[in-house]
């Protein structure tokens, strides 16, 4: 079972402050570390591989610094990582990084299954699993929470969706995006880490794919970002005590007229 | 470039239609009005009913575009994508847009990459810019923490998808009329590798949470799973479902469907109630475009507050109980 993750580098929203007075994101000195939810797909993927052998490649485009995540993944258990990395590839946006992580996928070849994480964290988009999918016209599920079955020849899966969960049979290759319900993020190991550490990356420039440079970076981008802004989250809404019995009371009744005034509640 | 018109992507569970559509409409009907263009929706599935394509006219699609075939019965993604793809390489749509939920999410990507269209996921508002005609696409990312403003300015069509229960469904009026194109069902849609196999519900509370009006949720100053029987309880008398941080989720609470922010779900209902919860960062990505936000929290300096419309400072143990009791005499 040859299994190919693509994993984005990502700053740590916990840290993320904002600038009160230009009202922007402070990026400098937040951490930067793997999206968070792609933990489970490394995760998914280092069970399958103790259970049915194989290889696991993680591999993310991103800045040089980027190669931290993969020594990451590869400290958990993975095995091989394959940077991405070039000024040409700046600015790209979901459609353009889907493309080049396909031409990637597409050159390190002999894979049965493409494990994705639901979204990253920064961009929230969740477009990059399926759009590789799609690209290399890979049968997908989106979603999944649970690997039911799985053999050469094809792979059961439970997806996520609003109502309740939907079972669907996906033959070989195919691609996965996966929730977090789907396992839990083992640390990495003090061998895992020794190996990582000592483990040539591979940095893939534009020349090293088949890539049609129209398609690449800000300018092949078919969505632009034109402005960003800090949106007002601030309600400071009335705020009461209850502190006793009798302020206790005073403040559900006060709740219940609120609800009731807002027809939340007749 | 020829493209004209907006498209709406209209979600249907087994021939009927779900509430997004309408919202879709809302959207589409004012992105229309400002273009001067027509207005289509598009809908794929089996068992779509004449009464189902006439509502979609009464609340403002001039053109229904229907793909009704046993063959499309379950949104299988690679089927759907082939016929939005032909849809849209025939009619030539200036802008498609789709719910973001997890079937927008999952085809529209799918299709954007096949029409080599540019997508933004998620959006929270659209507009038209004035002068050039092109779609203006607002969205949250970073947690939140940022708004951005998104442009295709070249590629056609322009695609988005639309943060659910934001705003109201469009209106019907009975008097509309538009035109019906049924779609004649093609056996190269179906991709053979992939079958569905069916549903599963999931056991316990209700997990819709993003379908719902109400969302009570409860955190970490629950401090033990039993004490979720009151969050639930709460939940039910107001006609909602139950919602957690992923403190209550990661102790085993509550199950991960339930859990609301930036590794979790998205929810907008009219109401949410966070019941000892903080207020991180990463819980507020997740709700902070509710209608209205009500905290109980023990700690006045909880940043929940300040995303609240309403937040009372003390003991759940001891709140919620009353007003349980309150809610009961009702
Ligand atoms: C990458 C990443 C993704 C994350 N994704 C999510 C996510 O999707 N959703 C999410 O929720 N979190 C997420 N988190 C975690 C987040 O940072 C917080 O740790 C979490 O939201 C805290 O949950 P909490 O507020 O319920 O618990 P706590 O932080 O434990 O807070 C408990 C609150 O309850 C109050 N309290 C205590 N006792 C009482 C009482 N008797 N009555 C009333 N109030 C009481 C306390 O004052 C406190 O404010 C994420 C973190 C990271 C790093
Ligand atoms: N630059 C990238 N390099 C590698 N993988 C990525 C990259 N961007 C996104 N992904 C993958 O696509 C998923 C969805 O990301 P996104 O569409 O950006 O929300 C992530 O969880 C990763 O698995």
């Amino acid at each position: 079972m040859n299994i190919i993750i693509p994993i984005k580098q990502v700053p740590e929203t916990g840290n993320v402050k904002m600038d009160e007075e230009t009202g922007t994101v402070v990026r400098e000195g937040a951490a930067s570390i793997i999206n968070p939810l792609d933990l489970y797909a490394v995760e998914t993927g280092i069970q399958l591989k103790e259970k049915l052998g194989g290889k696991i490649t993680v591999i993310t485009m991103g800045p040089r610094s980027a190669e931290k995540a993969l020594r990451e993944a590869i400290s958990m258990g993975c095995d091989d990582g394959v940077l991405i990395s070039g000024k040409e590839f700046a600015g790209s946006d979901t459609w353009v990084t889907s493309y080049v992580l396909s031409e990637a996928i597409k050159k390190i070849g002999d894979y049965d299954l493409i494990l994705a994480g639901e979204r990253a964290t920064d961009g929230e988009t969740g477009q990059v699993g399926p759009e590789i999918a799609s690209f290399l016209d890979l049968p997908m599920a989106a979603y999944t929470s649970r690997i039911v079955e799985l053999n050469t020849e094809s792979v059961v899966v439970e997806r996520l969706i609003e109502e309740e969960y939907e079972m669907l049979r996906l033959s070989m290759p195919a691609l996965l995006t996966v929730v977090k319900e789907i396992s839990y993020p083992r640390l990495p190991t003090l061998r895992g880490k020794q190996r990582a550490k000592k483990i040539a990356i591979p940095v893939w420039s534009k020349d090293s794919m088949e890539l049609d440079e129209a398609n690449l970076g800000l300018k092949g981008s078919p969505t632009r970002v034109v402005k960003i802004s800090t949106p007002q989250v601030l309600r400071n809404g009335m705020v009461i005590p209850a502190d006793d019995e009798e302020s206790t009371v005073r403040a559900v009744n006060q709740m219940l007229d609120f609800m009731r005034e807002k027809n939340l509640i007749r | 470039m020829n493209y004209q018109g907006v498209w709406t992507v209209s979600e249907n569970d087994q021939g009927k239609l779900k509430g997004v559509s309408y919202e879709l409409l809302a959207r589409g009907r004012g992105l229309a009005d400002k273009l001067g263009n027509e207005l289509a929706s598009v809908v794929i599935g089996h068992n779509i009913t004449d009464e189902a394509v006439e509502e979609l006219i009464h609340r403002g699609a001039d053109a229904v575009y229907l793909v009704n075939d046993p063959g499309l019965r379950h949104f299988v993604v690679e089927n759907f994508s082939a016929v939005l793809r032909d849809l849209i390489n025939v009619y030539k749509p200036e802008i498609v847009i789709a719910g973001a939920t997890t079937y927008g999410r999952t085809l529209m990507p799918h299709v954007a990459v096949r029409v080599n269209a540019g997508l933004t996921a998620d959006c929270t508002e659209l507009d038209i810019e004035e002068g050039t005609g092109n779609l203006l696409q607002i969205r949250p990312a970073i947690g939140g923490n940022i708004l951005a403003e998104i442009k295709t300015p070249e590629r056609r069509p322009q695609m988005a998808t639309v943060r659910p229960n934001l705003i109201k469904h469009a209106e019907k009026d009975e008097r509309r009329k538009g035109e019906v194109v049924n779609v004649e069902f093609k056996a190269e849609w179906i991709d053979r590798r992939v079958e569905h196999l069916g549903f599963r519900k999931s056991e316990g509370e209700n997990i819709n949470i993003q379908g719902a009006d109400v969302v009570v949720s409860g955190g970490g100053g629950l401090k033990k799973k039993e004490n979720f029987g009151m969050i639930k309880k709460l939940a039910e008398s107001l006609g909602g479902v139950v919602g957690a941080s992923r403190v209550a989720v990661d102790r085993g609470w509550m199950s991960y469907p339930h859990q609301v922010g930036l590794s979790g779900k998205t929810v907008t209902p009219k109401l949410y109630i966070a019941v000892g919860i903080s207020g991180s960062i990463q819980h507020l990505a997740g709700m902070k475009t509710a209608e209205t936000i009500i905290a109980i929290n023990s700690d006045s300096d909880a940043p929940i507050f300040k995303v609240a419309d309403f937040g009372i400072v003390g003991d759940a143990f001891e709140v919620i109980p009353a007003l349980l009791e309150s809610l009961d005499h009702y």
